[in-house]
């Protein structure tokens, strides 16, 4: 499968606020920008597959979606990974291209919760409301605080992630927050929920965002102008709760990272770039462990040592990730992982050959993993 | 009206599955599921062994007994009833046979009294008119 598929296109709308847009129109937008980068017709699109708006469930979304944009697809629907939907689906989609269930895919999410409903993020865990357990941050401030005992983490050392991911943010005409900010900026924002600061926790933003998947094969014979071939997916999923897992501070990133690297037959060494998803610091801090690219309780240490900022071993969230480019989940730091692989970042890394890209939903609950190469 | 008044307390629903562990509470007892076919334990109450997926379940007392896996402190309300607790916390614990569960650690001097894998023990508490497992610092 190494190669076998490429995204030929990939297309956003302008990310932060919507006012009064539909997700629909949303989509419709982003599916148009990514058809038009591919340089294909819309006719073309055989495969639809759709992560729905996670601020408000619809049922049938995705069916709805594929009639409002003129398309009837051999294959497609939604899936339901919370934040690890995206990327998933992409695997999905390249399933089905080399089963020979669709020729062309799109991939595509959009969300309206800033100017919209957010209520799907305030809502209680299971029945424990009676113990004040609401939320989304709360959940991953567990997490952090486990990590820190555990293993020393430090609050500066979170900090380093922020401060990295809204350095790359300035520096990218598209970000929805274009204001780097230091460490003693960092240090001195509000705690939400200890340990978690309010600059621990990625922005809420409407937009949506799209990719355009077909065969390799397939894009030669149509002249697609920049093909990135996907060399690896995978993903994996602990409990919903955090409540319930044996270990807070390890991950389905782990077995997901693992099944993507061993399709893509490199090692984590390999990886030039990678886009992290940061809806929280802690987030992106353990995911690097679980892949590799450091030991387990190390991934303070490794950030703060500048491992992922531009020049760093590691250059990390290279278009601001969603602590800074925009708080949608994750299909646009698998964009930022193309422009890397075309050369065409804002924050470009120089020879960039491979790029690795996570995702993830729930509160590190499901996970899921992309390698591409050129 | 505050809007404290506008929203109730979000009591547990009980229903025929779980009432067992609200009505041991209320007997100043915390209970969980026991597999009768594999012996494994487990909280929040299930129909079906989530390991050999048996229904044959039995509700056993636990010993009170509990360690501290790891806690956050609000600092903000996510839910308007609990705006005048700030700043509460919310932890996740451990007990001695084995399931996990959210609680409230309770009797604290101070929040650096916490530390994780610190031993705890149960304190069975009131909230609304029921019965609710806290836990507090084990005597050592």
């Amino acid at each position: 499968m190494r190669g076998n598929v490429v995204i030929a296109g990939i297309g956003h709308t302008s990310f932060g606020r919507h006012e009064g847009r539909s997700t629909y129109s949303l989509n419709a937008e982003a599916t148009r920008n990514a058809l038009q980068d591919a340089g294909i017709e819309k006719e073309r699109v055989d495969g639809l597959f759709v992560k729905f708006p996670t601020s408000n469930f619809e049922f049938m979304y995705g069916q709805k979606l594929a009639e409002s944009m003129g398309i009837t697809p051999r294959i497609g629907g939604v899936w339901d990974q919370g934040g690890a939907a995206n990327a998933s689906l992409i695997g999905f989609a390249s399933m089905a291209i080399e089963a020979g269930q669709c020729d062309v895919a799109v991939v595509t999410f959009a969300d309206n919760p800033k100017s919209g409903t957010r209520q799907a993020y305030q809502r209680a865990w299971g029945s424990d409301e009676v113990f004040g357990w609401f939320g989304i941050p709360p959940g991953y401030a567990m997490i952090a605080q486990r990590h820190m005992q555990q293993y020393g983490t430090t609050a500066e050392q979170l900090g380093a992630i922020s401060v990295a991911c809204r350095k790359n943010g300035a520096n990218n005409p598209n970000a929805q927050l274009r204001k780097p900010i230091t460490l003693e900026d960092y240090m001195a924002s509000d705690l939400i929920v200890d340990p978690l600061r309010r600059d621990d926790c990625c922005l809420v933003s409407d937009g949506g965002a799209a990719v355009v998947l077909m065969s390799a094969s397939k894009a030669k014979e149509l002249g697609v102008e920049q093909p990135v071939p996907i060399l690896g997916y995978g993903q994996g999923q602990t409990s919903l709760e955090v409540a319930l897992r044996p270990d807070l501070t390890t991950t389905a990133a782990k077995i997901s990272a693992q099944t993507a690297f061993a399709a893509a037959g490199i090692k984590p060494s390999d990886i030039d770039v990678a886009q992290i998803y940061d809806c929280f610091t802690i987030t992106a801090l353990m995911t690097l462990e679980d892949y590799g690219f450091c030991e387990a309780g190390q991934g303070g240490k490794f950030v703060e040592d500048g491992g992922i900022e531009l020049g760093g071993n590691l250059p990390m969230n290279t278009s601001g990730g969603l602590l800074s480019e925009t708080g949608m989940p994750g299909m646009q730091m698998v964009i930022e992982g193309v422009r890397q692989m075309r050369g065409t970042s804002y924050n470009q890394v120089d020879k960039a050959k491979f790029c690795a890209i996570s995702n993830q939903g729930g509160v590190m609950h499901t996970h899921s993993t992309l390698i591409l190469g050129q | 009206m505050s809007k404290e008044d506008a929203v109730a307390f979000p009591i547990p629903v009980i229903n025929e599955i779980n009432a067992p562990y609200w009505e041991s509470l209320r007997h100043q007892q915390l209970s969980f599921q026991k597999c009768a076919a594999c012996d494994n334990k487990w909280l929040p109450a299930r129909t079906e062994c989530p390991r050999c997926l048996s229904p044959e379940i039995r509700w056993v007392a636990a010993s009170g007994d509990a360690r501290l896996i790891s806690w956050v402190v609000y600092r903000k309300a996510f839910h308007p009833s609990f705006a005048d607790r700030l700043p509460y916390n919310v932890a996740v614990v451990e007990l001695n046979e084995g399931p996990r569960l959210i609680s409230n650690i309770v009797d604290l001097e101070g929040l650096n009294e916490l530390a994780i894998e610190m031993p705890l023990q149960l304190v069975v508490r009131d909230e609304h008119g029921v019965a609710i497992p806290a836990f507090r610092k084990a005597n050592t």
